[in-house]
């Protein structure tokens, strides 16, 4: 087709959404059966450039749409609405171990999704497309309060929804890589939970033996007339599970209305700090492993499961809903095997009836919001000592685990919606 | 309701170009409660507008505008956009008043509210249950904004994102006047660039051939554009910009348009006529204008009758690309209707009548735009001679907000056959 007569219609639709929403895209005016290449760039605020593609063959009315048709290959196969999003990777020729995760969340991820002639593996950057639309991903709901929390010498961000509230609250925390991660709070926040992004890997918290306190101080610190105190929650991953579960169990001053526990453990010395957990894990160092690309391997840190009670949250004295997410697949913590373990111990105690485990095969440990890019591996800093970069295996199957953070996601919400908003529960007294 | 059980309010998406729909749920309700849905928006003038609607929640505690019927307030039925499309100026606002987006850089904020009962007035008063923002954009991630003063010529060109080159529209508004850019932006979100086409003030131009070597050389403006397919660039024309329209398609020999939208417009005028001529004959009519019982201005029967011969009307035999007519039959501006019937006649003539294509929308008045904007049936205008009048435009909201929301689609659909699609126009006779 020459350029001059031709002119391709490529829309998305919305143009603007929050990042767990989902868009159409489609091509017209192209001839029946040309075969064409749909595909996305973005260029994240660390410099990073990342991208995914589609072979696509248009229809007898010159149309293609990504969420009926069949890609035939590229970043992803098959009918996938957001295959451009989730199969983002960084572009040939990056460094190695990148992992996509924005942490200005005041503005939106403008990913470019073009449409280039034929099917194309490379060379996008000398090639100039038939047609491109400029496409934003939000964190932040219009509306969505960022309020950043200094006092006590903590570091935490409040997201408060829009409206006059009241809200119910969340404590949202990250992994061990410590830094404050911002975008899931804001993300729920748009779901109309006030959230709280903590970071809790400061010398202060880290040796505090019961951290809760610590925590319950910043909470009223924090208190805001617009968050309902008796209706929090706390949503933990990786290493923040191990924290979410010591405080659901354990605190005296918090009653939490229910608890989330993505790719964690309830393996830990019951009454140590924070700082103390983290050596009882160096301590089994050794038994770290490495694949044939060397990277790193920390799932027998934890195992076996151990059978004594001391060394493991006893979860059968949680008196609030518990939903465990793990990756079957996960390199980095025995999740499955430990969401096994809690299974079984509730159910010795008899209150299994407020635990909801979501398994999922092939799912790796980084289990986060959807539409996001799978990272099987990336960087990761030991914060030491010694301070040392290492190339952590995270694991999960690009498709499988995109799936699973897609099915996850949602039903966290319900379920977060149900313990928090509705006016049933269990009682606390 | 008691603020410890707050209820769920959700607008997906909360952030939409104006053409889009949004889908307003309300969750986390008692059971077969009254609450009323509520808009609230302050326009650029600080006059605020707002609509209600009147639901009652399921035995989940759940209403969705989408799916439930509205019982009572600025709109009834089952109507997912009535939040929008009924708004209007809230009580003890100034009379007259009209809603147009002049700074299409920013979007239009619309508050959403659920508040506890069936309620008419006081919202102001009262804190809401929720509430929620919503962004209404008219210009689309990418689109680009050129200010335009070339060649005498005056306006603002609104470029989709990408590479181009894009098919082209010459936008052109009524007889108010000024500059106004939200149509053009709206239409560059969709794929064309889009020239909104300020007008020449009588007087300006020397002479009738010079005021239309003004249109013409606004129309070159956009053909010859760098990133603009030259030989696919259309008129789109309300009121005044209608007759321009008509008269260019007809009788200009220096520009051919590739197709014509002509909302609310007629084909008369005095051959040969300047712009300040045209506006003299105007008045001279002025013992035509009726007054309703609002003592609002009629001006529909000062075109009436439809002349006879070629004298006072556009030779509309002589059109050879397609045109769209738009027209409401309930507008008391202009003889729309009355006038396209003659047009019908004139082109079956002369045989060229296939290029045809009426719609007419019964109870739909003549300010036809873009969908979900408010009605007016009757606005304060500001004559040539500067007197400030109220005309009367008319149509009844809900007829006038389908025909909105119905024409838009169509012209869309168009502008897509004619602009985008590869097939070449029909012969041309």
């Amino acid at each position: 087709m020459d350029r001059k007569q031709c002119c391709v219609k490529l829309s998305v639709q919305p143009s603007r959404g929050l990042m767990d929403e989902k868009f159409l895209v489609l091509v017209q005016s192209v001839l029946p059966g040309f075969q064409l290449t749909v595909y996305a760039s973005y260029r994240c605020d660390d410099g990073h450039s990342w991208e995914a593609f589609a072979h696509y063959t248009a229809n007898a009315s010159g149309t293609v749409n990504v969420s009926e048709d069949h890609s035939l290959g590229g970043t992803y196969c098959g009918v996938e609405p957001m295959g451009l999003m989730w199969s983002l990777r960084p572009v040939p020729g990056s460094k190695p171990g990148l992992r996509m995760r924005k942490m200005n969340v005041l503005t939106p991820m403008e990913v470019t999704i073009s449409v280039y002639r034929g099917h194309l593996t490379e060379g996008f950057v000398d090639q100039v497309p038939l047609a491109a639309v400029v496409v934003e991903r939000w964190y932040m709901a219009p509306g969505v309060r960022r309020v950043p929390v200094t006092e006590g010498g903590l570091t935490a961000t409040l997201f408060l929804p829009s409206g006059p509230g009241p809200f119910p609250g969340l404590l949202d925390l990250w992994g061990g890589g410590g830094k404050l991660v911002e975008y899931r709070a804001a993300l729920l926040a748009s779901h109309g939970i006030a959230s709280l992004a903590l970071d809790y890997l400061t010398p202060q918290i880290t040796k505090e033996n019961d951290v809760s306190v610590l925590f319950y101080n910043e909470w009223t610190n924090v208190q805001h007339p617009q968050v309902i105190d008796s209706r929090i929650g706390i949503l933990g991953l990786s290493f923040g599970t191990s924290i979410a579960l010591k405080m659901a169990v354990y605190s005296q001053v918090f009653k939490l209305r229910c608890v989330v526990c993505i790719s964690g453990s309830h393996v830990q010395p019951i009454k140590g700090s924070v700082e103390q957990i983290m050596t009882s894990f160096h301590n089994n160092v050794d038994k770290t492993r490495f694949n044939e690309e060397q990277q790193v391997i920390w799932r027998d840190l934890l195992l076996p499961i151990p059978t004594d009670p001391s060394l493991k949250v006893e979860v059968g004295r949680l008196r609030c809903p518990l939903l465990m997410v793990v990756g079957e697949d996960d390199q980095n913590w025995p999740a499955h095997e430990s969401a096994v373990d809690v299974k079984e111990m509730m159910q010795r105690a008899g209150n299994d009836h407020l635990l909801t485990v979501l398994s999922y095969p092939s799912a790796g440990h980084l289990i986060e919001p959807p539409f996001t890019p799978f990272a099987r591996a990336s960087s990761y800093k030991i914060l030491g000592p010694p301070l040392q970069m290492v190339m952590v295996l995270w694991g999960g199957e690009t498709v499988a685990h995109s799936r699973a953070q897609e099915d996850a996601w949602r039903k966290t919400l319900v379920f977060l919606r149900e313990n928090l908003y509705r006016a049933t529960s269990s009682s606390h007294l | 309701m008691s603020p410890a059980v707050p209820p769920v309010l959700s607008v997906v998406p909360s952030r939409a170009l104006v053409d889009e729909t949004f889908r307003v749920t309300v969750q986390n309700l008692p059971p077969g409660s009254a609450v009323t849905l509520h808009s609230l928006h302050r326009s650029e003038d600080e006059d605020m507008w707002e609509a209600f609607g009147h639901y009652v929640s399921d035995q989940g505690g759940s209403v969705s505008v989408s799916d439930d019927f509205c019982f009572g307030g600025t709109y009834t039925g089952k109507e997912a956009m009535g939040l929008l499309w009924s708004m209007r100026p809230v009580p003890g606002s100034r009379e007259g008043l009209r809603l147009r987006k002049r700074d299409v850089c920013t979007p239009q904020l619309v508050h959403i509210s659920v508040y506890g009962g069936h309620a008419e007035q006081g919202f102001a008063a009262r804190p809401p249950l929720a509430s929620v923002l919503s962004e209404r954009w008219f210009m689309g991630p990418g689109v680009r904004r050129v200010e335009v003063k070339e060649k005498g010529a005056r306006g603002t060109l609104f470029i989709p994102p990408g590479p181009g080159p894009f098919p082209g529209v010459l936008d052109m508004w009524g007889g108010g006047g000024g500059l106004l850019e939200y149509r053009s932006a709206l239409l560059a979100s969709h794929g064309y660039a889009s020239l909104a086409l300020e007008y020449v003030n009588p007087g300006e131009l020397e002479s009738a051939d010079m005021e239309f070597k003004y249109f013409e050389t606004a129309f070159n403006i956009v053909r010859l554009h760098p990133l603009v397919s030259p030989d696919r660039v259309g008129f789109f024309g309300l009121c005044l910009g209608s007759i321009m329209t008509n008269y260019l398609a007809a009788e200009s020999t220096a520009i051919k348009p590739r197709c014509c939208v002509c909302v609310s417009g007629v084909h008369l005028y005095p051959r040969g006529a300047a712009f300040t001529e045209v506006y003299q004959a105007i008045t001279l009519k002025a013992h035509k204008v009726r007054l309703d019982e609002n003592n609002h201005e009629i001006w529909r029967y000062r075109e009436l009758p439809i002349p006879g011969d070629l004298s006072g009307k556009v030779d509309v035999g002589r059109i050879n690309c397609p045109m769209l007519l738009v027209n409401g039959l309930d507008d008391q501006n202009l003889p729309t209707v009355e006038a396209a019937e003659d047009m019908a006649r004139m082109m079956r003539a002369a045989g060229n009548d296939h290029l045809l294509t009426r719609i007419e929308y019964p109870a739909a008045g003549h300010l036809i735009e873009p969908p979900y904007s408010p009605h007016f049936r009757a606005t304060k205008f500001i004559k040539q001679n500067r007197e400030k009048v109220t005309l009367l435009w008319g149509g009844r909201t809900k007829p006038h907000s389908d025909a909105q929301e119905d024409s838009w689609k169509k012209i869309l659909a168009f502008l897509q056959q004619h602009l985008y699609a590869n097939n070449p126009p029909r012969a041309k006779m």
